[in-house]
């Protein structure tokens, strides 16, 4: 299932975060504490994760402390699934 | 004549039991202080102040978050007659280490007393301290004076002049540290009083602000006009907005709130991200102006906000403009409260290229321009050309002001205070025109990017990309994009390197991302690492902001980037 929600992610952090559609981004790099994303992308990024996934994630959640990689969100996601 | 301390004397003894403040926290209840409490919790720090030896007219640096301590100590300061300067507060983004330059660029320049902040952030200040610099004591929260009962008679703060510099306030980064607007307490009052009366407010009003203090609309409409003016004031931490910033609604409901300040951006942002789970319920029927300010204003943003809010109650002539700068205490204009602020409809050719605001011809493309309203009573507001001569109706030129209210000056800046003004009019920086008395704010002449209403200058992120190994000082460029559906700008950062190596290149751009975003707590949309010679420079070698900004437009359209 990670297996699926991982390019979406990655997907719609490159095109529409970091404005660089075609960038990989690997599954262990920082994404907050690196600065690549912002606490107001990080909203936008709690709305797709709720409208793509079917899950729900409030904004307050959403922090260094609770995911820092591609890899961790995933597992967000999926452990708001079951 | 009054002081403010006089003013908050006369509060004190007609409404002591009077609510002042409403301070909302995120997980604990609000806590509500009358005028007595207020009074009473800042006393404390004007008896610190005296303990300290600290002189009337001495600057104060207050480094806290949002909370008691924070509004105490300010008024406290006030009290006892020196001058308060609220300094943002660390946050995780940014880097100690810059945040330390920071300080020591304000102090350098500002040259303060004391530092009032918390224990466990004393070390942090100390740091940043130097042998033989003004700072002579650094006060931390838990150890100041006992309560008492408030003697006013004894309270230096009362032996001020009202043309004393009553506070200083700073934009941020290393260039507004260094660029401290003071501002005298006849400024401020001539400032409260005209733009109270352009919102017509009475004690029925309710001031809801999620704004920071260290910002002119956070610290004037959203803490000095209420508290002075006898109004309540709900306040909350905007770093809780920013996570949540459903909590605006929810407190202007909980509240009857009438009045709040937006930036333009904070529109398409509630508009998109509030989730209808996170305000059932709630009323904004109580609003009679939220008002949108600080960076330019837009319909579309009006438009999107009353569409998604107009179920909640919220009424489509309660949203407002108003034009404002530090320099002017404030607001500038203001829109007419109880009807819709005036929209034109302008060519957008002759805009671009004849620099006019005039009708559409048939067919040809337009844009929908909004007012900011008309000055207010005490301010003059004209529109002059590159030589200084006042320019008619429609004609874009650059805005000037003149006001019973401007600043005193910028803070041991005498340069800078002689060049912000020509003939007595003070040079806003911004392009605009006018039309039967409405300002219509267009753009900037000076290079400043305005990104979620803060004020950014390109110069301090272009320095930052030099420190990053593989960039060359001189070579990289900042500038601001306006982004339609953010209703606010995104910053563009360009750094030129010697190597045409894409994966390099890359490796570059998010090392730039990186040490930018951590020294300066800005957000960079668009980070793009170019080989030589990409960088327009200027005859005389500068760099050329809008020529590099329009080649980057030109290629992001060639790209299907936009």
């Amino acid at each position: 299932m990670t297996n699926a929600i991982l390019p979406e992610v990655e997907k719609y952090i490159a095109a529409q975060i970091l404005k660089q559609p075609s960038r990989t981004i690997a599954v262990d790099e920082p994404l907050i504490s690196s600065g690549l994303i912002d606490s107001f992308s990080l909203m936008d990024l709690a709305l797709f994760v709720e409208d793509t996934f079917g899950v729900r994630i409030e904004d307050t959640e959403l922090n260094a402390n609770t995911f820092d990689n591609l890899a961790q969100l995933a597992a967000l996601i999926e452990s708001r699934k079951a | 004549m009054t002081t403010f301390t006089e003013r908050l004397s006369a509060i004190y003894s007609r409404t002591p039991e009077q609510v002042a403040i409403t301070l909302q926290f995120s997980g604990r209840d609000d806590l509500r202080l009358t005028y007595k409490q207020l009074l009473r919790g800042a006393e404390r720090y004007a008896r610190t102040l005296e303990r300290e030896g600290i002189q009337p007219g001495e600057v104060v640096v207050l480094i806290l978050q949002h909370g008691e301590d924070l509004v105490y100590s300010f008024w406290g300061t006030i009290l006892q007659g020196s001058i308060p300067s609220i300094m943002p507060f660390l946050t995780e983004k940014l880097s100690p280490e810059r945040y330390k330059a920071d300080l020591s660029a304000l102090i350098s320049i500002t040259k303060p007393s004391v530092i009032i902040t918390y224990t466990e952030f004393e070390g942090e200040v100390r740091a940043a301290l130097q042998e033989g610099d003004s700072v002579r004591s650094v006060i931390v929260t838990d150890r100041i004076e006992p309560a008492a009962e408030v003697d006013f008679a004894s309270l230096q703060g009362l032996r001020r002049n009202s043309e004393d510099i009553v506070l200083l306030q700073h934009s941020s980064g290393t260039t507004g540290l260094q660029k401290g607007v003071a501002l005298s307490h006849q400024a401020v009052f001539n400032q409260l009083n005209s733009y109270g009366k352009s919102l017509s407010i009475t004690d029925e009003d309710v001031v809801v602000s999620w704004l920071p203090l260290y910002h002119d609309m956070g610290l004037i409409a959203g803490f000095l006009m209420p508290v002075l003016s006898g109004i309540p004031l709900v306040i909350m931490s905007p770093f809780d907005w920013v996570r949540a910033p459903y909590r605006l609604f929810q407190s202007i409901s909980k509240y009857r709130g009438t009045l709040t300040w937006l930036p333009n951006f904070a529109y398409n942002f509630c508009a998109q991200k509030i989730r209808d789970r996170h305000i059932e319920g709630v009323d904004l029927s109580s609003l009679r102006a939220i008002i949108n300010c600080s960076e330019p204003v837009r319909w579309e943003s009006h438009v999107a906000f009353y569409e998604r809010f107009k179920d909640y109650g919220l009424k489509m002539e309660a949203l407002q403009t108003s034009y404002a700068m530090a320099e002017n205490v404030f607001g500038v204009t203001q829109s007419q409260l109880g009807s819709l602020p005036v929209v034109d409809e302008i060519d957008r050719e002759a805009f671009m290229s004849e620099r006019v605001a005039k009708s559409p011809l048939d067919g040809h493309p337009s844009m929908q321009m909004m007012s900011s309203g008309q000055p207010l009573e005490n301010v003059r507001v004209k529109v002059i050309d590159e030589d200084g001569k006042e320019l008619p109706d429609q004609l874009i030129g650059e805005i000037a002001l003149q006001s019973d209210c401007m600043l005193t000056g910028y803070f041991n800046r005498p340069d800078l205070t002689e060049k912000a003004f020509r003939e007595g009019w003070y040079l806003t920086g911004d392009y605009g025109y006018i039309s039967n008395r409405e300002v219509f704010v267009s753009g900037r002449k000076k290079d400043m990017i305005i990104v979620g209403g803060k004020n950014v200058y390109p110069q301090d992120l272009e320095v930052l990309t030099y420190e990053v190994p593989g960039v060359h000082a001189g070579r990289s460029v900042a500038f601001g994009l306006f982004d339609e559906s953010q209703g606010t700008e995104d910053v563009v950062v360009i750094a030129e390197v010697d190597s045409e190596n894409a994966d390099e290149q890359q490796r570059i751009a998010d090392a730039i991302r990186l040490h930018v975003t951590k020294n300066s707590a800005i957000a960079l949309r668009y980070v793009k690492v170019v080989g030589p010679r990409w960088i327009l420079k200027t005859s005389s070698g500068k760099t050329a902001r809008s020529a590099n900004k329009d080649k980057f437009l030109l290629e992001l359209q060639e790209s299907g980037g936009v």
